[in-house]
C-alpha cells in the first residue's frame, strides 16, 4: 500500500510540475504575441535570425527531405512490386511526405538545430546577466529576444518544409523511374491526379504549429535557466528533449483534426 | 532621491531581504558592506526593478515604483543606471554598439551623434580606441570599464555598482574606484555601490551601510564604520573569522 501511496504522491508531482511548467509556456506564448502588436519588429533582429534559421537550416532541411523520399520511394517500390502497383509508388511517397514525413522530419531536425541554438543562447545571456543588463536599459526582453526569434522560426519552418517537400517528392521519383525503372508518366500523372493540395495544406499547418512549439519551449526553457554553466547544458538538452516530444504528441492530434476539418466530406 | 522602506524578498524560500531601509541624497555616495549572500545584489536589483519584494516600497524622487509593471518602469531604469557584477556586456556587439545601444533605444539614430557620444564615454574610462573590439578579446578590468562606460552614456541621475571592483587586481580596482568617485564629481551622479572590498567601501564611500541577517545593522561615515566596537561589524571590516568561529 505504501508503495502505491508513494507512486501516486511521484506521480502527482510530476503532473503538477508538467502542468506548471505548460501553464508558463502558454504565458510566454501570450506575452510574445502581445508584444508582436505593442512593439514595433525589429528588422534588423528579425533577418538576422531568418538568415540563421531559415538560410543556414537549408542544408540539413533538403539533405532530409531528399534523402526520405528516395529511401521512402524504395521501399515502396519494394513491396508494390509484388502486386504490379508501381504506379502508385507517386502518389504514395507524396501524400506521405505532405501530410507526416515532409512536415515532422523538418521540424524535428528544427527543433535540434534551431531550438538548441536558441536555448543555448538565451540561457547563456540569462546566466551572465545580459538579460537583466536588457532590462536595466529599458528594453522588454521577450520584445528583444523572444519576438524575432519566434517569427523568424514560424516564417522559415514552413518555407523549409516546402522545400524539403519538393526534394522529396523528386528524390522520390528519380529512385522509382531512374534507378527502378518505374514508368516516368504514370509516375508523374498519378502522383498529381492523387495529391490534393489539402495535402500541402496539411504539410504547411503542422510546420507551422510545430514552429509555434519548438520557439515557445526553447525560449521559455532559455529564459528560466538555472544558474550555472551546467544549467545551460541541461536547458539545451531539455528544450530539444521536450520539443521533440512536444511536437510528436501534437502531431497526432493535428494529423485526426486536420483530416477531420479538411476531409470531412 | 531613492528611498527603501522596509523592503522583504525571499530567494529559493530563504529570506534574503528582512525590512532593509535605505535613503539615497542626490549626488551622495553610499556604500553597502556585508558578507558574501547577505543580499547586497539582491537589494540592488530590488532598486532596478529586476526583482519585486514580497513587501516594502521603492521610491525615485517621490514616485513609488513597486508595483509598477515591466514597461512602467522603463522610463525609470533610463534615469538610473546599473554596472553589473559579471560587466554583462552584449557578447555578440562590438564596444561601439554595446556603448550605442542604450542611445539607439532612446531614439538617437545619427551615426555622427553616436560616435561623438560614444568615444566621449570610452575616453572618461580610458578605453579609448576599443570600439570595434568584442567584448571575448577585453581584460576583466577593461569589460568593467566599458559596462561602465555604456551605463553612463545617457547621464544617469544615479549609479548603482553591483561588486564593481570584485575579481581585479589592486591597481585595476583602484582605476574603477577612482572612476566611481570621478563620475560622482564630475556628472553629480548619485551612486550606491555594494562591495565587499573595504579599501573600495573606505575610497568611495561617503557613507558605509553593514547589511547583516537582512538589515542594515550599522550606518556611518568610513571613519566611524573603522572606530565601531560592534563584534560583528568590527570584524567585517578588519577581516577576522573568529567572529564566526573560524580559528587558525
Amino acid at each position: 500500500m505504501g508503495w502505491a501511496v508513494y507512486l501516486a504522491g511521484k506521480f502527482g508531482a510530476v503532473f503538477t510540475e508538467s502542468c506548471r511548467t505548460a501553464g508558463s509556456v502558454f504565458i510566454l506564448l501570450g506575452d510574445t504575441l502581445r508584444s508582436m502588436v505593442q512593439y514595433r519588429i525589429r528588422w534588423d533582429q528579425l533577418w538576422e535570425q531568418m538568415y540563421f534559421i531559415g538560410i543556414r537550416s537549408q542544408v540539413v532541411v533538403l539533405t532530409t527531405g531528399a534523402f526520405t523520399g528516395a529511401v521512402f520511394a524504395a521501399q515502396v517500390w519494394f513491396q508494390f512490386k509484388r502486386f504490379g502497383m508501381e504506379s502508385a509508388i507517386g502518389p504514395t511517397v507524396s501524400i506521405a511526405m505532405c501530410r507526416e514525413l515532409g512536415p515532422v522530419l523538418c521540424c524535428l531536425l528544427l527543433a535540434g538545430r534551431v531550438g538548441a541554438a536558441m536555448a543555448a543562447e538565451l540561457s547563456s545571456m540569462k546566466i551572465t546577466e545580459q538579460v537583466d543588463a536588457l532590462r536595466a536599459l529599458g528594453v522588454y526582453p521577450t520584445e528583444y529576444l523572444i519576438v524575432p526569434r519566434f517569427l523568424a522560426l514560424v516564417i522559415s519552418a514552413p518555407i523549409l518544409t516546402g522545400l524539403a517537400l519538393v526534394t522529396g517528392i523528386g528524390c522520390g521519383y528519380f529512385v522509382a523511374v531512374k534507378i527502378f525503372g518505374v514508368d516516368g508518366a504514370y509516375y508523374w500523372d498519378n502522383t498529381i491526379k492523387f495529391t490534393d493540395s489539402k495535402d500541402v495544406v496539411i504539410a504547411l499547418i503542422k510546420s507551422f504549429i510545430f514552429a509555434v512549439i519548438i520557439a515557445a519551449i526553447a525560449c521559455h526553457k532559455g529564459m528560466n535557466c538555472p544558474p550555472g554553466t551546467a544549467g545551460v547544458g541541461k536547458t539545451t538538452t531539455e528544450a530539444v528533449v521536450n520539443a521533440s516530444l512536444a511536437l510528436l504528441i501534437v502531431n497526432f492530434f493535428l494529423t485526426v483534426l486536420l483530416n477531420a476539418l479538411l476531409y470531412s466530406n | 532621491m531613492i528611498q527603501l522602506k522596509e523592503i522583504w524578498k525571499s530567494m529559493g524560500g530563504q529570506e534574503v531581504l528582512r525590512g532593509v531601509n535605505l535613503r539615497l541624497g542626490p549626488a551622495e555616495r553610499v556604500v553597502v558592506i556585508g558578507r558574501s549572500g547577505c543580499g547586497k545584489s539582491v537589494m540592488l536589483r530590488v532598486i532596478m526593478g529586476l526583482l519585486q519584494p514580497e513587501a516594502g516600497e521603492v521610491f525615485f524622487e517621490g514616485k513609488k515604483l513597486t508595483g509598477l509593471s515591466e514597461e512602467e518602469w522603463n522610463p525609470y531604469r533610463r534615469k538610473i543606471g546599473m554596472l553589473f557584477q559579471g560587466s554583462a556586456l552584449f557578447d555578440s556587439l562590438t564596444v561601439f554598439d554595446n556603448l550605442a545601444f542604450p542611445l539607439r533605444e532612446q531614439g538617437e539614430k545619427s551615426d555622427a551623434v553616436l560616435r561623438d557620444k560614444v568615444a566621449e564615454a570610452l575616453k572618461i574610462v580610458s578605453l579609448s580606441g576599443t570600439e570595434e573590439k568584442m567584448p571575448a578579446e577585453l581584460s576583466g578590468g577593461m569589460k568593467k570599464r566599458a559596462a561602465l562606460a555604456r551605463a553612463i552614456i545617457s547621464r544617469p541621475d544615479i549609479m548603482l555598482y553591483d561588486e564593481p571592483t570584485t575579481g581585479l587586481d589592486p591597481i585595476v580596482a583602484d582605476s574603477i574606484n577612482r572612476l566611481i568617485l570621478h563620475l560622482g564629481k564630475m556628472l553629480g551622479m548619485a551612486s550606491i555601490v555594494v562591495t565587499h572590498d573595504m579599501v573600495s567601501a573606505r575610497m568611495v564611500g561617503e557613507r558605509i551601510s553593514y547589511l547583516h541577517e537582512g538589515k542594515i545593522y550599522f550606518e556611518g561615515t568610513p571613519e566611524q564604520v573603522d572606530r565601531c566596537e560592534d563584534p560583528l561589524v568590527r570584524d567585517f571590516v578588519r577581516g577576522h573569522a573568529e567572529g564566526i568561529g573560524i580559528t587558525g
